[in-house]
């Protein structure tokens, strides 16, 4: 294998890796705190239309970005609403929450199909990325290394931060964390909020990077994949980095095989993997330490102050 | 306030959703005549409302037995799948055959198909404590890679010109209509008869106390002699045997053969059906009906006001997004009622009980 | 049993079309004053894809012929009951006729088409009417703008080598397969084309990563038979060539875009509607490719060499003329065996349900 060829596969393994990495660092980051937000594919089509409206309308990408964000979080502020404040059933408030996400963006999306946008291209400067290994290290978008990034900064805040103490104890009893003084409801606000951020940005990384435009169902149902990449690395940053990146690669390896004549498989059987892996991982990790093994205690269930 | 959550939601939706449409520069109040309204005074959309809600109304009722129980089965999608498959399967081996067998044993084979695929997060739940609301999700996408399998391959019909799908069933595999000259099949009656019966059994029978009991209060279930690994086989069983059961009849009813084309989101719509229908049987014939109102509805506004498709989710997004907000009427009130029994919270599993029991209760 | 009954059930259907519809007077063979045309989408008018080319043509349709023709849609149809649910309602509402595009809604235009036989309906790309006398047939020779595409990537491709990125393997998608690396050949005989099934008609990340792929192993031209403009962007990142499908997609690659086949289906509804104002409309299969305008290649970009544009020029005019045709003998198989003799044509019955790649053709 030229050393040209790996690394236009490990760029490629990037790229597919940094959104899941993303959206489900915030995903993960929610559950801890004992929220499940399987709203994740609509908060990041909103981010996606949205990074795109604001970047083709301002010319600003890094804007488009950061409105991404913004928006996100908005519509995951209706379901921090619904189901912390007014406790609602969170599954069912997720899955609104996806149809909401799927309908807005295509009302909101009809005016920008079929034009272009700035993209959040690499940042480096080109000199940086004359060779192949170069290329490798400064050659992506600044997202990929933000990716990194936030898979250290939420290691570090789980586990060192007082503040992410704080929440890993509202997610695995909310009621003795509440006993403690702890602002159950304070934390698990933020903690959707942020999660919303995340899967917002995430979606802009399709729309202004990965594939640069908008059409309706742009992430093509990556939400879903994120949520379950968040059980397969068992609720720790580290191995969703590790899984993001392996999904990726197996993407990516797929596709090159196939790219050079090897067809292995029946599609639907590696389509079927990643599923299958993850039900396996949690059949896994669950027997090994009974009871949910690393999943946060009250991962899905309302939390009502009085009790 | 049992009914009137539902009632103020939808009312809700309609006056929210005529400002904001109305914003968005569409006509805000001629598209909630056009979904919400102009349908209920026509036959022929009636005839569309209840085919439509059938499988939603049965898929529902099944997942609403579970989530009383407190369990989450979201696998639903794929227990439609494989219940279609499995009467696939027997509608493709007797193809050649006639007789009047053949629709029971083929209806037969969807519940036992769908069964058999919620067969696995229960185990996985029993045996392991894997959360079923991940596994039953996960399994939904196995499930649609199982049905692209046989279309492309060994279901294929062989006289189709290459497009993966089966044959079309032949009479005998197909549902009858039941009111002659319109397009009521026999699904109709039976999703109503599926919430009749699931509504006596939940009411009158001990495994229908169980399942509401361990949902309100486990720790007094476990007293009660209630099992917690019968409880999840019960539901994850009911859920996936009637969506299984859905799944043929959508198969044998209005697609008459097997395409890829099947799974069209039902198992995830089911859940809000559940909800909107407060977990009740008969609420839940209802809001299928409600929310087929919307689907069909949508498609009239989408010709005559030109509204777009996205329009109708937004609509069905805020009409749960309602709901839910408006849910905590209830639940205030039954959380009140519930307190005394259970007692102030003393150990931790107990807190996290009280906090996990939540209101999805709803007593009938 | 229900043999019996279901047939009684027609009749019963029917009877409820002609209560239906016998409110607008409906003879077609007296023409019309007005025509009230419907169409069935299967994706969002915004896919920028195949759906977006028949909204384009609808809003084509209604600019030719003016006030004479009043026409609505429904997008993002389900293929299966809600598409035979929609295609009722819209023939109850009074529609002349109901254009139903995607190959699965095939069976439920059949069985509305029994039920309404005053109605007129249109299905695009499927294969059978149900012996229905007031449904047509109509598909366009896609083939035809593959094989040009196949002509300019054989003379522009400095690897020999293209990447295809494809949906699934339907009868569709293997024979633009083959008409592109049929034409390829024909230029360059060790021309090889390598295809990638995403498994999807729109993943546009997917798409992009496939075109990644194919780009990294050797390929230097790629072309697509799925529905976004990814892998245009891919190629135009990678500075290889590409196509458009179904529309100009020249905005999303400006370098790399060289033509498009794009999916004309204008001139067909404009006839169509106009056949039912004349009077003169008839249950039809067919089958129209560049000769009747059907399909059509976008501009050339500036970019290609004259050699390579008078080239593919010269497929164009050639097939409109009817003088040229890419699956003419001998064509062999990907075992080298030959399956179609010498100046033999393979007939169109059997390039509709084609299951099997012509030689060079990795896949």
């Amino acid at each position: 294998m030229s050393l040209d060829l790996l690394v236009a596969i490990l760029m490629t393994v990037a790229g597919a890796a940094t959104p899941l990495l993303i959206a489900g660092l915030g995903e993960l980051v929610v559950e801890k705190s004992g929220v499940l937000n399987l709203g994740v594919e609509g908060m990041m089509l909103i981010g996606a239309v949205t990074g795109f409206a604001v970047a083709t309308s301002t010319g600003l990408p890094v804007l488009g970005a950061l409105a991404a964000m913004g928006a996100a979080a908005l519509a995951a502020a209706i379901f921090a609403v619904l189901v912390l404040t007014l406790m609602a059933n969170q599954v069912a408030t997720g899955l609104a929450l996806t149809i909401f996400g799927t309908g807005v963006s295509a009302l909101i999306g009809a005016p920008f199909v079929g034009i272009t946008t700035p993209t959040l291209g690499p940042i480096f400067p080109e000199a940086l990325t004359a060779s192949p290994l170069l290329r490798l290290v400064f050659g992506h978008s600044p997202l990929v290394y933000f990716g990194l990034f936030l898979t250290f900064a939420v290691w570090w805040f789980l586990n060192r931060a007082r503040a992410g103490l704080i929440l890993r104890a509202v997610g695995e009893s909310d009621t003795a964390a509440h006993a403690i003084g702890y602002p159950v409801l304070k934390v698990r606000y933020l903690a959707v909020l942020f999660g919303g951020a995340m899967a917002g940005l995430a979606g802009s990384y399709y729309s202004l990077v990965l594939t640069p435009m908008w059409a309706e169902r742009l992430t093509a149902g990556r939400g879903w994949i994120a949520i379950a990449l968040v059980v397969f690395a068992s609720w720790k940053p580290g191995r969703m980095l590790a899984g993001a990146y392996l999904f990726g690669l197996v993407m990516t390896m797929e596709l090159q095989a196939k790219a050079a004549g090897f067809n292995m498989f029946a599609p639907e059987v590696l389509a079927a993997l990643p599923y299958v892996a993850t039900i396996a991982v949690l059949a896994i990790i669950s027997a090994a330490k009974r009871g949910g093994a690393n999943a946060p205690a009250c991962l899905g269930k309302s939390f009502r102050a009085t009790a | 306030m049992m009914l009137a959550a539902p009632v103020i939601a939808v009312a809700l939706t309609l006056l929210v959703g005529a400002v904001l449409f109305t914003l968005l520069g569409h006509d805000g109040l001629g598209a909630i005549f056009e979904i919400f309204v102009k349908p209920l005074f026509n036959p022929y959309r009636w005839q569309d409302l209840l085919v439509k809600a059938a499988p939603l109304a049965i898929i529902a009722i099944g997942l609403a037995i579970g989530f009383r129980a407190n369990v989450w089965n979201i696998g639903a999608e794929g227990q439609y799948i494989l219940g279609g498959l499995a009467g696939t399967g027997v509608a493709l081996a007797t193809l050649d055959m006639t007789g009047s067998w053949i629709l029971p044993l083929m209806l037969a084979a969807g519940i036992l198909g769908g069964m058999a695929w919620a067969t696995i997060p229960a185990a996985l739940k029993t045996a392991l404590g894997v959360n079923e609301i991940l596994s039953s999700l996960m399994l939904n996408y196995v499930a649609i890679q199982i049905l692209y399998y046989l279309m492309r391959g060994p279901w294929k019909d062989p006289m189709g010109f290459n497009f993966p799908q089966t044959a079309m069933f032949s009479s005998d595999q197909t549902l009858p209509m039941v009111v002659p000259g319109t397009l009521i099949h026999l699904g109709v009656p039976l999703a109503a008869a599926v919430a009749l019966t699931a509504f006596l059994l939940m009411a009158r029978t001990v495994t229908g106390f169980q399942m509401k009991v361990v949902g309100l209060a486990p720790k007094a279930a476990a007293f009660g002699g209630f099992g917690a690994a019968s409880t999840v086989w019960i539901a994850m069983l009911v859920g996936g045997g009637l969506a299984g059961f859905a799944g043929i009849l959508e198969a044998a009813g209005p697609f008459g053969q097997m395409v890829p084309q099947f799974p069209t989101g039902y198992g995830y719509t089911a859940i809000i059906v559940a909800f909107l229908g407060r977990l009740n049987p008969l609420g839940i014939l209802l809001a299928a009906l409600v929310l087929a109102l919307t689907y069909v509805g949508g498609e009239s506004a989408q010709t005559t006001i030109g509204l777009p498709s996205a329009a109708t989710g937004v609509f069905q997004a805020m009409m749960l997004f309602f709901l839910l907000a408006t849910d905590i009427l209830v639940r205030y009130r039954l959380v009140s009622g519930r307190a005394a029994p259970l007692g102030a919270p003393a150990s931790k599993s107990e807190a996290e009980t009280a906090a996990g029991g939540k209101g999805k209760a709803v007593a009938a | 049993m229900f043999e019996l009954s279901r047939r009684k059930l027609l009749a019963a259907g029917a009877a409820i079309g002609f209560a239906a519809t016998s409110v607008a007077p409906a003879f077609a063979q007296d023409g019309k004053e007005t025509v009230k045309a419907a169409f069935v989408y299967v994706g969002p008018v915004g896919d920028y894809g195949w759906t977006y080319a028949h909204d384009q043509a609808r809003q084509c349709l209604e600019k030719n012929l003016g006030d004479k023709v009043e026409t609505s849609y429904v997008e993002n149809v389900a293929e299966g009951p809600d598409a035979e649910r929609v295609i009722r309602q819209l023939a109850q509402d009074g529609n002349d006729i109901v254009f139903t595009t995607s190959f699965g809604f095939m069976n439920p235009t059949i069985k509305v088409a029994k039920q309404f036989p005053d109605v007129k309906f249109e299905h695009a790309t499927g294969y059978t009417t149900g012996g229905n006398e007031n449904m047509g047939l109509y598909n366009s020779k896609f083939y035809q703008g593959r094989a040009v595409l196949g002509t300019i990537a054989a003379k522009m491709s400095k690897s020999g080598k293209a990447g295809y990125v494809a949906s699934f393997p339907i009868p569709e998608v293997v024979m633009g397969i083959n008409a592109f690396q049929l034409a390829a050949q024909k230029v360059n005989p060790d021309f090889k084309t390598q295809v990638v099934w995403v498994n999807s008609w729109y993943d546009p990340a997917k798409e992009a990563d496939a075109t990644r792929a194919l780009l990294s192993q050797g390929a230097d031209v790629i072309t697509q038979h799925t529905d976004s403009p990814a892998p245009l962007q891919a190629a135009e990142e990678a500075g290889a060539i590409a196509f458009g499908q179904a529309w100009n997609m020249e905005s999303f690659a400006p370098n790399a875009h060289m033509t498009a086949i794009v999916d004309q289906w204008c001139p067909y509804y404009t006839g169509r509607v106009q056949a039912l104002l004349d009077g003169t409309w008839e249950a039809e299969n067919v089958w129209l490719g560049m000769k009747e305008g059907e399909v059509e290649m976008a501009p050339f970009n500036a970019k290609m060499p004259e050699d390579v544009k008078e080239a593919a020029q010269k497929i164009v005019d050639e097939t409109k003329a009817g003088t040229y045709e890419v699956f003419t003998g001998p064509i062999k198989d990907q075992s080298g065996e030959v399956k179609v003799p010498e100046g033999e044509v393979v007939p169109e019955g059997d390039l509709l349900k084609m299951d099997w790649y012509v030689e060079g053709v990795q896949s």
